[in-house]
């Protein structure tokens, strides 16, 4: 009888999040079971109840931290896996649940919770490489699929994966979009926003939210001052930079500058 | 009777306009050239004259564009988009060739080069001198590129002399236009005046002769009035250039500034988007990728166009050498306008004006250069014209 090949032992995890990313692995329809054929899914619960003990070659991990538990759990999480890879916005930037880094989160259980005592929750939403190293990451809220797939493929060829942390931009005139912001005056942050997505939202006449995270050489100041140019106010700027990667060091100077700009506006202390 | 023979012109009118396409169809060609795609004017296929722009025009500045209605029905009433010709030739994605594993070793399996005979329908003249420097970056040295080489060998250069100039334009200044000079295999002038609509039509080379041998049914000898109206054209479309630039000694200049305090001043203004590289009918950049399957028995190799502004063109090593916005706009900048000589023997800038245009924060070489040719000064003029 033939040994059955080894096949690298994959895990995924989920922490804060709405499991949009995980859902992206099981997208790959047409790839998976090719996947499945090269990487035992051993542990996978958005897929699978069943689930097979540590170590793993390789963990995906979904979610930012946002509990004490969760902050603990990653530090296992670590220790059972080869390489760590975390995807998506919340797991690279601490998600759209980092919003509550800008505010008190004891104003938010209040407001939210019927029994605020029962609820235990950390002040901050974190991304993972603040309590683990991190191998590699995917950007995006969601991942894309072909970024995904190439990430696994570079695992199982040990290879570096190919993912460039270009601009929007690139992307949108390699696909022969025609520029929303200087054809039509539509705000974008294409210029300062990573690629990966395949320039989605331009193709669509509308401007990038930066749902990527930034690029590799943001320049955020000069950006704000375009995005003053375009007719965006103090507030509507601290907006478009505090949505998916709000924690995103780069988007969090971008929104705090705008924030100051806004208070010495309206002479707030 | 008009001569159809290299250097043989006519009068087309425009209701026979149609008949020129279906020549072009009719010798084999496909026709790419401009029409409204998203609000902006792009080369795109076109199957008949309606496609074309027919009574629009763009008006343009540094980080603006936007489309118009004329007040005419103009063909070509309109500049330059934001899409150039580069695409047909160096397309922003191509594989390259196909490695498939066998035994020990492997096969390399080659990419076709066939494909349809284009006609680059619209070509202005700042286009066909970036054309030629395309063919010096692509084929010149002694080894051509095999796609760029099969392409190029496919196209019929159909140009047409501009009738006005865009706000960015500055081909007067680098001496590509707005007349064509030769290049071309057939280019149209478009004679336009209330009660009056017809094209002058200049046959530049044996093959622009073969696609148009058909016309001269329809094609009146040039009278010498309409011969003055084009020079005329011309000339108003060099006299209203929305830009200028100072081209004597740039490479000398460029060489010498390298330290000079206006790089910090528009590396401030800089996103490194790549957007200007993009536009630039002469950017030729790319970085090559290898996309194996996922059992690695085929990989694919890939070839897409990159930018000096992206930190990871320049890394060596896994780590970048030009990190700051400062060095890199300085890269392509210098290279654009001053390096390009010793490279390839002429200036990389035709003078059409798209990085300027298509910069979402109007950076403006013109301007740049302008600050460079000053003495350097503790405090930086301020920048952005508009």
């Amino acid at each position: 009888m033939l040994a059955t090949p080894h096949r690298p032992r994959l895990a995924v995890w989920k922490f804060a999040s709405c499991d949009g990313c995980q859902l992206s692995i099981l997208d790959l329809e047409d790839e998976l079971l090719a996947l499945a054929g090269r990487i035992e899914i051993a542990n996978f619960r958005e897929a699978s109840s069943a689930v097979l003990d540590g170590p793993y070659d390789l963990s995906l991990v979904e979610g930012s931290i946002t509990t004490r538990e969760d902050a603990k759990r990653i530090r296992e999480v670590r220790a059972q896996s080869k390489v760590l890879v975390t995807i998506g916005a919340c797991a690279t930037a601490g998600g759209i649940q980092a919003l509550r880094n800008f505010a008190n989160i004891d104003e938010f259980r209040r407001a939210v919770y019927a029994r605020p005592e029962y609820i235990e929750t950390l002040a901050t939403s974190t991304p993972i490489a603040d309590h683990v190293p991190v191998d590699h990451e995917l950007r995006g809220c969601p991942i894309s699929k072909s970024q995904l797939l190439e990430m696994v493929g570079a695992f199982l060829q040990e290879r570096a994966p190919n993912t460039p942390n270009e601009s929007v931009c690139i992307e949108c005139k390699r696909r022969g979009n025609v520029c929303v912001l200087v054809a039509r005056g539509t705000p974008c942050l294409g210029p300062v926003t990573q690629a990966g997505c395949g320039a989605i939202c331009p193709a669509f006449s509308r401007g990038c939210y930066g749902c990527f995270g930034p690029q590799g050489s943001p320049n955020v100041a000069s950006m704000l001052t375009e995005l003053h140019r375009l007719g965006m106010t103090a507030p509507e700027v601290r907006r478009v930079f505090r949505t998916f990667n709000a924690g995103a060091p780069a988007f969090r100077t971008a929104s705090e500058f705008a924030v100051e700009a806004t208070d010495a506006k309206e002479g707030a202390p | 009777m008009v001569e159809l023979g290299v250097g043989g012109r006519g009068i087309l009118p425009r209701r026979e306009f149609p008949r020129l396409l279906e020549a072009i169809t009719a010798s084999g060609y496909e026709i790419v050239g401009p029409t409204v795609r998203e609000g902006a004017i792009v080369y795109d296929r076109l199957r008949g004259v309606d496609d074309l722009p027919i009574g629009w025009t763009d008006r343009q500045e540094g980080g603006q564009y936007r489309l118009e209605r004329r007040g005419d029905e103009a063909l070509f009433g309109y500049t330059v988009g934001p899409y150039t010709w580069k695409k047909f030739l160096f397309p922003a994605r191509e594989r390259l060739f196909t490695a498939r594993r066998e035994g020990d070793s492997f096969v390399v399996i080659p990419e076709p080069t066939d494909g349809p005979k284009l006609a680059l329908f619209g070509m202005r003249a700042c286009e066909l001198a970036g054309l030629d420097i395309t063919d010096t970056v692509f084929q010149g040295g002694p080894t051509p590129d095999p796609g760029y080489r099969a392409r190029r060998g496919r196209i019929l250069r159909v140009a047409v002399q501009c009738g006005q100039a865009g706000g960015t334009c500055f081909c007067v200044s680098m001496g590509t236009g707005p007349g064509v000079r030769g290049g071309a295999d057939l280019v149209v002038t478009e004679i336009l005046s209330p009660g009056e609509h017809r094209f002058r039509l200049d046959i530049g080379s044996e093959e622009g002769a073969r696609v148009v041998r058909g016309l001269a049914s329809v094609l009146a000898p040039v009278p010498p009035e309409d011969d003055a109206r084009v020079e005329a054209i011309v000339a108003r479309t060099a006299a209203s250039m929305g830009r200028t630039m100072e081209s004597r000694g740039l490479r000398d200049l460029l060489r010498e500034t390298l330290d000079h305090p206006r790089w910090q001043h528009v590396a401030n203004r800089c996103l490194s988007c790549t957007n200007c590289t993009m536009v630039c009918p002469t950017c030729f950049c790319s970085t090559h990728e290898e996309v194996p399957d996922l059992n690695a028995e085929t990989v694919e190799r890939w070839r897409r166009w990159d930018s000096c502004f992206n930190l990871g063109f320049s890394e060596l090593h896994g780590v970048s050498v030009r990190k700051s916005g400062l060095s890199r706009y300085r890269q392509w900048l210098t290279h654009k306008l001053g390096t390009w000589h010793d490279q390839f023997g002429s200036s990389g800038c035709v003078g059409c004006g798209r990085c300027i245009t298509w910069c979402p924060v109007a950076i403006d070489l013109t301007e740049e250069v302008a600050a460079l040719r000053q003495p350097a000064t503790p405090s930086a003029p301020p920048g952005g014209n508009r």
